[in-house]
């Protein structure tokens, strides 16, 4: 057998190619949201799909979250598999009950009678210079909502392979999408040129169909001192910072919040001694506090210094201090330092 | 900038509506226009929404003063069929009055009757093939028992027992039952909205048959989802028919605050071009009636349908809701369009298909036959007296399958069970 074709994509690209792949695999899956058909996405992540699979697969929805999602909860109950798309993460609140009360619920309060098996695709986080509605990480909201799987990639590999495995999960995933990683990872440095993914790792990806299962994390660097919970952009941040600071780290991308991969998490941290959460998200209640509580209970007898959470700070996403704000470069050797102090 | 008041105008005012009459007033609703059966004639099913504007102002109605079905919306049902729909509103009725006597009883915590709706449910759902999708708020209970769905679950389900096809996660009446064609019931209220939406645009672009029909009341069409809802089903033309019950009102609330003051609800539809249909919802031939004209122009690409039945909450608004407190009393017994099921079996008496002697034993029967079936169901235990599903079963179906933490958490609560009851608790 030979090896199957790969291809040098970013991640609009694998993202696009995974939802070709489904929409070629599965008669049911279906696409909708503001600007996906004709057009093919603001992002550009649904162009020509459209073209290649009829208006009736992919197609354009009226400005409504609310809208978007419930009808999606709807062709669920049918039996179809709605791949919805929610332009911003920031743009996901007013669909939020028919996700918490609703999708969330479905197959728990129906009894296995009726079942969701929608995934909700939000580009989401900063580094672009958003401002307020263009920049925020509301992954906590979700994990927060039991019956909803949160997922969020860090390489073009792991985005199709990690969505396809999303789209054929029976329960509702919310796929969040780092757009500020879309066309090359992201080292921290704003002010550096950003490498295409093209020369990078992670951007080899097969044409035809591949899943990642979903719960499993990455470790994306084996170290011995210290162990990074971290998962979207801050991934390709706190890799650039670890090399460049010579920190012996292990850098652990979760990929799925919720449901954790718990177990490599605790083998990691009872290995090193020390962990640090770090993510784009505001800090108070943030993931974060949810990954500081579960390792603090788990590892408690082999941490050697407090769980240090480097993140967003407690403020709404600001315009032009956004460096000041991004839990960048000089966050995060400040948070090494301690760490490693103690 | 101007700051201060400007002498020369009137102060604005904020209008708060009330209700015309309150705890300890005379209701009186001779205000209320009831027009003349066939005022506006059924219109084809394929009828431009554009052209049909008057009939989400009018009322449409088959039984006339005397209780004879005339005129261009009447249906024209045989007597077995009528006789059948009478029976299913009797037994709905009687559920209903078993149940809340249940809840009265300690045996369950909550009911919610459908009371003075029965039309609302049951015509309709005999208007609908059995395998359209009904996407039901709380006060459609008439549709499982249309559809001929066991009573005794339906029992299960209120007292939370082992029998509980819901395995007690839900409220009482939140019944889920694909099977006929019955959307799982959701607190929130007209979240079923655009989901219904979904199912339809579903259906018609697998290229299915069947449609699919929500219910909601009055007060929830002011949710988001409403509009999000109507707007969709506007762009898509898809196979929907929404319904309100506008039964006046919204627990304590009536219906000028959702804004019936100014428009009808039916009318709503104007504005997203689709059609509207007001009916008067005590005339379950009209109600069957303007269900089929609706279903027929869905199953034909026709597109979506808004109806408001236009009725009477006959009691409270749940078990837990006490009506004297801010309405007037006897406004049901002075409800102008009277009780759905008296002028059903009036019509069936006056073309000679229907006695009072044989409504009697009706009722008698059926009070009997739903008395023997809450025994049945008491069998499989009431609320709180032991016989439930297995405990384990409240971590069960959050998921697919069980992750590790609801695994952890579901092993912390049996250890709290075993601490509580002791050691031999795992053997009862």
């Amino acid at each position: 057998m030979s090896e199957p074709a790969t291809k040098s994509m970013n991640m609009i690209e694998a993202i696009n190619s995974a939802l070709d792949v489904m929409l070629e695999k599965d008669p049911e899956v279906v696409i909708m949201g503001e600007d996906v058909g004709y057009f093919g996405g603001v992002f550009r992540a649904t162009a020509g799909l459209q073209k290649k699979h009829g208006k009736t697969r992919v197609f354009d929805t009226p400005i409504s979250e609310c809208g978007i999602i419930g009808v999606g909860v709807g062709m669920a109950a049918y039996g179809l598999r709605p791949v919805p798309e929610i332009q911003f993460a920031d743009y996901i609140y007013p669909g939020l009950d028919q996700l918490v009360s609703e999708a969330a619920r479905m197959r728990y309060r129906s009894a296995n009678d009726f079942i969701c098996p929608m995934t909700v695709r939000s580009p989401f986080g900063g580094g672009i210079f958003g401002g307020q509605t263009h920049s925020q990480s509301p992954e906590s909201l979700f994990t927060h909502v039991c019956g909803i799987k949160t997922v969020i990639p860090a390489t073009p590999y792991d985005a199709k392979g990690l969505l396809i495995a999303a789209i054929e999960d029976n329960d509702p995933v919310v796929f969040f999408e780092p757009k500020r990683i879309y066309n090359g990872p992201f080292s921290g440095y704003y002010d550096r040129p950003v490498e295409p993914w093209s020369k990078h790792d992670g951007s080899a990806v097969p044409e035809g169909y591949y899943r990642i299962d979903l719960s499993k994390a990455a470790v994306v660097r084996e170290g011995e001192a210290v162990t990074v919970l971290t998962y979207g952009t801050m991934v390709h941040v706190v890799k650039a910072v670890v090399a460049e600071h010579g920190i012996d780290a292990e850098i652990i991308d979760l990929r799925t919040l919720l449901p954790l991969d718990i177990e490599t998490i605790e083998a990691s941290v009872k290995k090193t001694g020390r962990c640090m959460v770090v993510h784009e998200a505001t800090r108070t209640s943030g993931f974060g506090a949810e990954l500081a509580a579960q390792v603090q209970e788990r590892c408690f007898y082999h941490l050697e210094a407090p769980i240090e959470r480097v993140t967003g700070f407690d403020t709404p996403y600001p315009h032009s201090l956004e460096w000041a704000y991004f839990p960048g470069p000089v966050r995060l050797a400040r948070a090494f330092d301690k760490i490693m102090k103690d | 900038m101007v700051h201060g008041i400007k002498n020369n105008l009137a102060p604005l005012h904020l209008h708060v509506p009330e209700p015309k009459f309150r705890p300890g007033d005379k209701a009186d609703f001779s205000d209320i226009i009831i027009p003349e059966v066939d005022a506006i004639t059924r219109p084809d099913e394929r009828a431009s929404p554009a052209d049909i504007h008057a009939l989400a102002y009018g009322l449409v109605r088959v039984l006339d003063d005397d209780n004879r079905a005339v005129g261009s919306w009447n249906p024209g049902l045989d007597a077995d069929t009528l006789r059948n729909m009478l029976r299913k509103m009797l037994l709905l009725r009687a559920f209903d009055d078993r149940m809340f006597r249940a809840q009265r009883q300690g045996k369950t915590s909550f009911y919610m009757k459908s009371f003075g709706e029965e039309a609302t449910s049951v015509a309709t759902t005999m208007a609908l093939h059995s395998d359209d999708m009904c996407f039901p708020s709380y006060r459609q209970q008439g549709i499982l028992i249309t559809r001929d769905y066991p009573l005794v679950d339906m029992m299960n389900q209120i007292y939370s027992n082992s029998g509980d096809r819901l395995k007690g996660r839900q409220l009482p009446i939140m019944y889920s039952a694909k099977d006929y064609g019955f959307f799982s019931i959701s607190g929130n209220l007209t979240t079923q909205y655009p989901q219904a939406v979904g199912w339809a645009m579903a259906s018609a672009s697998r290229a299915d048959t069947r449609i699919s029909a929500v219910w909601c009341g009055d007060g929830s069409t002011a949710e988001g989802d409403f509009h999000s809802a109507l707007t969709f089903a506007a762009v898509y033309n898809a196979p929907v028919i929404f319904q309100v019950v506008n039964n006046q009102w919204a627990i304590s609330s009536f219906s000028g605050f959702a804004g019936s003051e100014r428009t009808t609800f039916a009318a709503r539809a104007i504005g997203y071009g689709i059609a509207g249909l007001r009916v008067d919802g005590n005339d379950a031939l009209a109600v069957f009636a303007a269900m089929q004209w609706a279903a027929n122009r869905a199953r034909t690409n026709g597109g979506p349908t808004l109806i408001e039945y236009f009725t009477y909450r006959g009691e409270g608004h749940s078990t837990s809701d006490d009506p004297g407190a801010y309405r007037a009393a006897e406004e049901y017994a002075l409800w102008p369009l009277g009780d759905p099921v008296t002028r059903l079996k009036d019509h069936l008496i006056v073309i000679g298909a229907w006695s009072d002697e044989q409504h009697e034993a009706l009722i008698l029967e059926l009070s009997n036959s739903v008395k023997a079936t809450q025994k049945e169901a008491e069998q499989n235990g009431i609320l709180g007296h032991g016989l439930h599903h297995p405990m384990e079963t409240m971590f069960e179906d959050v998921f697919e399958e069980m992750p590790w933490h609801l695994k952890e958490q579901c092993e912390q609560m049996l250890e709290e069970q075993r601490d509580k009851f002791g050691p031999e608790w795992e053997a009862r």
